[in-house]
């Protein structure tokens, strides 16, 4: 009997030796995965601070945050009426105009430029860009088409465009994240 | 016959260099080198000590705070900080708020968004704290043709940094008569400073700290010359190696874990080789 | 080559041998490194180096591959590129500090593996091209760690650049065209740091390639051992798994107990102050030096003060540095003694402990310290040594020594006595 618990016990060291190297191993493999997620400079990627005075009804301008485009569009009360006048059980991803903007400043709709289908650019934000049958942005990668509250109507993108983080500091200046 | 080509290389190379032996050896004779002000006044840096030394050293964030004071306010107005981010400063136990409060204090390099042209701008917790000359030129032009040094990686950039920066900070004197008694040639030109713990004796920088309470401190230490040096010295060690506590941290942690792994690794080969002679 | 009393692989699962079948990985390896390799049983500590130096490389690989993820070959980011490394990604600093002193350790343990083979012999027939493989891992490692060097373009980075790179320009004739060749300009610039950066990505995949020549040059007669004499039978050997598995698992314990201490709570001990200013193309440093580890070569460069009848001494100290590794080449044919353990050589083991280990240690020494007497006089000194060692000690003590008597068998020597040793004829 003592000669097996000897065996046995012979066998646990070098069973808890192997789990050791085994642990380590895993030990190791964090940093190797962590050290691939963003670094610290790029999460302290500050807010941007853009000016929209200068923006009329109609008119759209591409900001930049976090390295990606921003829609800011200064809506006319015709698209405000025209993304109002949907019925909220026709959309693929239910969400109001007044739910997309900030209280009191309905007009500026302020959104991600990314297709939430896989990540181009939608045309509709600059000067004479097709805007798509919706009136609002036509993403010409894979057809997406989005309304003029920047709700998706049609094609393949799953979400609405997204809308960042943003407060108005004043009138005229609008802080994005 | 290999044997004879393999002893000819041989005494080849040997040969060669007991003839340059030998003629190092007659001129070391016949005109030994002079000695040098630098190899008899230079001094080694003086002890010091700081809360982050050892190996479970920690910063002092209050000392730490006070040596940034010092930076700010003496430092920085000739050596940039450039590898420093302002958010970083959040380690020194500093508030989001008094951090963006700091980055708004210095002026930053900055683009006009209407006419692209280059402007200024108050500093953010993302910018990297802004070198007080435009390029080397013009820090050379306003220091008497010396680039005052960055300073985020000083301290780890001489030998013993820490206690370099202290002794340099502390060790200006007069030149010693002794010295430009024995060598003429190496009195103080005009324009630099004696300073004893530099590697050539004469520096362009002029003492920098020069009075007792040429800093306020914030928290009621009295700001000695000594203690402002310490002070700026620690915040140096941290400019320098600002994942130091978390690198030692580790370290323990991963010691711990491998003496523990190796001395079952131990046992394990021994059980292994039991009653097998090697 | 396995010896006949080895065991053979033989799967059981259908899947093994379904695989063994198709890719006889799982069978290369259990001859390799597993129950397959017969190996002696009396190895001491100093054979654990050689798998040490196998766990170096890829650690250098693997720190490696992660640094490159975070740098940029070019001369205005290249410094911050890496400080940015350190400061801001997560766990940067280790990935960064474990590279640096992983070098240092690889180096440490290859050095460590190669005086092994100078004591005992193990450069001789039939293991020439072992040794000789092992030698082309060292010259490679060597051009690895040097362009490795460079990359974070500080002060020691770039002027070790231009005085390693000048080292070619002693070459009568082409000297300076070469030189030029190997920077892509007049002086270490972007076009030098992006092709040691590409080089310095490819070499660590090229070693690895002569690293599995070296194993695969070994495996044919099987590996030495202390007493020098070959295996003979089963009871000379043991199976690598699981015995030498358990010896060099225990002793890649004590190494990273050993490497964490220096990454963790003296980093920066065997890096050079220097390197933390960035390239000043304008002034050089007050002392420079290259990484410890070329240290004996570095010394014996700057032995040669004195131009040598009509070799110039630049050229001579290049000659003199490169030759004293090219010397190793020739090993197995210098020392002709039918012996291979210094154990069993009376005369070679004095030269070996009280002429090569001492020169070598005055040569680490002195190629770390500053160019200036009396550390140059000394240096030739030990550089006087370590030529006329290899070259000359070497082929007269291999020819006049009169050895020790040689155990039968490792079994002998191990045990005391070995049976088959009574069958056979007297030596």
């Amino acid at each position: 009997m003592a000669e097996e618990d000897g065996v046995r016990r012979r066998d646990f060291i070098n069973i808890a030796a192997v789990s050791a190297a085994g642990v380590a191993g895993v030990g190791v493999v964090i940093p190797l995965v962590s050290q691939m997620s963003a670094s610290a400079d790029v999460l302290a990627a500050s807010s941007s601070e853009v000016d929209i005075s200068a923006i009329k009804p109609g008119q759209a301008i591409k900001a930049v945050f976090r390295k990606q485009p921003v829609f800011v569009r200064n809506l006319t009360p015709k698209e405000i009426a025209e993304a109002n006048a949907v019925p909220l059980s026709s959309l693929r991803d239910p969400q109001t105009l007044q739910e997309r903007t900030k209280e009191g400043k309905e007009n500026w709709l302020i959104t991600m430029g990314v297709c939430t289908h896989l990540g181009c650019v939608p045309l509709g934000a600059g000067e004479g860009e097709n805007r798509g049958e919706f009136g609002g942005y036509f993403c010409p990668c894979h057809g997406s088409v989005y309304d003029t509250a920047a709700r998706i109507r049609k094609g393949p993108a799953p979400k609405n465009l997204e809308v960042p983080e943003y407060e108005f500091t004043s009138d005229t200046v609008v802080k994005i994240g | 016959m290999a044997r004879i080509l393999s002893i000819l290389v041989g005494l080849f190379f040997t040969v060669a260099l007991a003839w340059s032996f030998g003629k190092g050896a007659y001129t070391q004779i016949t005109e030994p080198a002079a000695p040098t002000a630098e190899a008899k006044f230079h001094l080694v840096p003086k002890e010091v000590h700081f809360a982050s030394d050892g190996a479970f050293g920690k910063f002092d964030r209050q000392q730490l705070q006070r040596g940034f004071q010092v930076y700010k306010e003496v430092c920085s107005a000739c050596h940039s900080l450039k590898h420093v981010a302002f958010r970083d400063l959040a380690q020194l136990g500093y508030s989001e708020a008094e951090v963006k409060a700091i980055a708004a204090g210095f002026t930053v390099p900055g683009t006009d968004p209407n006419t692209g042209e280059a402007n200024t701008r108050p500093g953010t917790p993302t910018d990297y704290f802004p070198s007080p000359f435009a390029n080397d030129i013009a820090a050379r032009a306003a220091n008497n043709n010396a680039v005052p040094p960055d300073l985020s990686l000083i301290t780890k950039a001489r030998h013993e940094g820490p206690a370099y920066v202290y002794s340099l900070l502390t060790g200006y004197t007069e030149q010693p008569t002794a010295l430009v008694k024995e060598f003429p040639d190496a009195k103080t030109p005009n324009g630099l400073h004696y300073n004893p713990y530099f590697a050539n004796l004469n520096l362009a920088m002029p003492a920098p700290l020069t009075s007792e309470g040429q800093v306020s401190y914030g928290d009621g230490t009295k700001a000695t010359v000594d203690q402002m040096a310490q002070d700026v010295s620690a915040f140096l060690i941290w400019t320098a190696e600002p994942k130091l506590e978390k690198r030692k941290q580790t370290g323990w942690t991963v010691l711990g874990f491998l003496l523990f792994a190796t001395i079952l690794g131990y046992m394990s080969y021994r059980n292994i080789w039991a009653g097998k002679k090697h | 080559m396995s010896f006949p009393w080895a065991k053979q692989y033989t799967p059981s699962h259908p899947f093994m041998k379904w695989m063994d079948e198709k890719l006889p990985v799982p069978r290369l390896i259990y001859n390799a490194v597993g129950s397959g390799y017969e190996v002696p049983r009396n190895l001491n500590y100093f054979w654990n180096f050689g798998f040490l130096a196998g766990l170096c490389l890829v650690l250098q690989i693997v720190t490696g591959i992660v640094m490159a993820m975070h740098y940029a070959a070019n001369t205005g980011v290249a410094f911050d590129t890496i400080e940015m490394t350190v400061r801001d990604v997560n766990w940067g600093w280790l990935f960064r500090y474990a590279h640096a002193n992983g070098a240092s350790a690889f180096f440490v343990v290859i050095y460590i593996h190669i005086f092994r083979g100078f004591y005992y012999g193990s450069y001789k027939a039939p293991r020439e091209m072992v040794w000789l493989l092992g030698v082309v891992i060292f010259l490679l490692m060597m051009a690895t760690a040097f362009m490795g060097y460079v990359l974070p373009w500080g002060q020691m980075s770039f002027w070790g650049a231009k005085v390693i790179t000048g080292l070619f320009s002693a070459i009568p004739l082409v000297g300076e065209p070469l030189q030029q060749w190997l920077l892509g300009g007049f002086a270490p610039d972007n076009a030098a740091l992006n092709r040691f950066f590409s080089l310095h990505y490819l070499l660590p995949f090229v070693i690895l390639g002569v690293v599995i020549l070296h194993i695969w040059a070994l495996h044919i007669p099987g590996s030495s051992n202390p007493t020098g004499v070959e295996v003979k039978s089963e009871s000379d050997t043991v199976p690598f798994y699981p015995y030498y598995i358990a010896k060099d698992g225990w002793a890649i314990g004590v190494f990273a107990i050993l490497f964490a201490a220096a990454v963790f709570f003296f980093p920066n001990a065997l890096g050079h102050p220097d390197n933390y200013i960035p390239a000043n193309p304008m002034s050089t440093p007050a002392h420079i030096v290259p990484e410890w580890y070329f240290w004996p070569f570095y010394a014996i460069l700057r032995s040669f003060t004195q131009d040598f009848f009509f070799i110039p001494a630049k050229l001579m100290g290049v000659l003199a540095m490169f030759g004293a590794i090219l010397v190793w080449f020739f090993l197995p044919w210098l020392d002709k003694s039918p012996v291979r353990s210094g154990s069993y050589r009376p005369m070679y083991k004095k030269f070996f402990w009280f002429g090569l280990i001492p020169a070598m240690a005055v040569l680490f020494y002195c190629g770390g310290a500053p160019a200036v007497e009396p550390y140059v006089m000394i240096s030739q000194i030990a550089a006087f040594y370590y030529f006329a060692h290899f070259l000359i000690v070497l082929p007269v003590v291999s020819a006049i020594e009169k050895p020790l008597p040689l155990p039968y068998s490792i079994t002998e020597a191990v045990l005391g006595k070995d049976e088959g040793a009574e069958l056979a004829p007297a030596a």
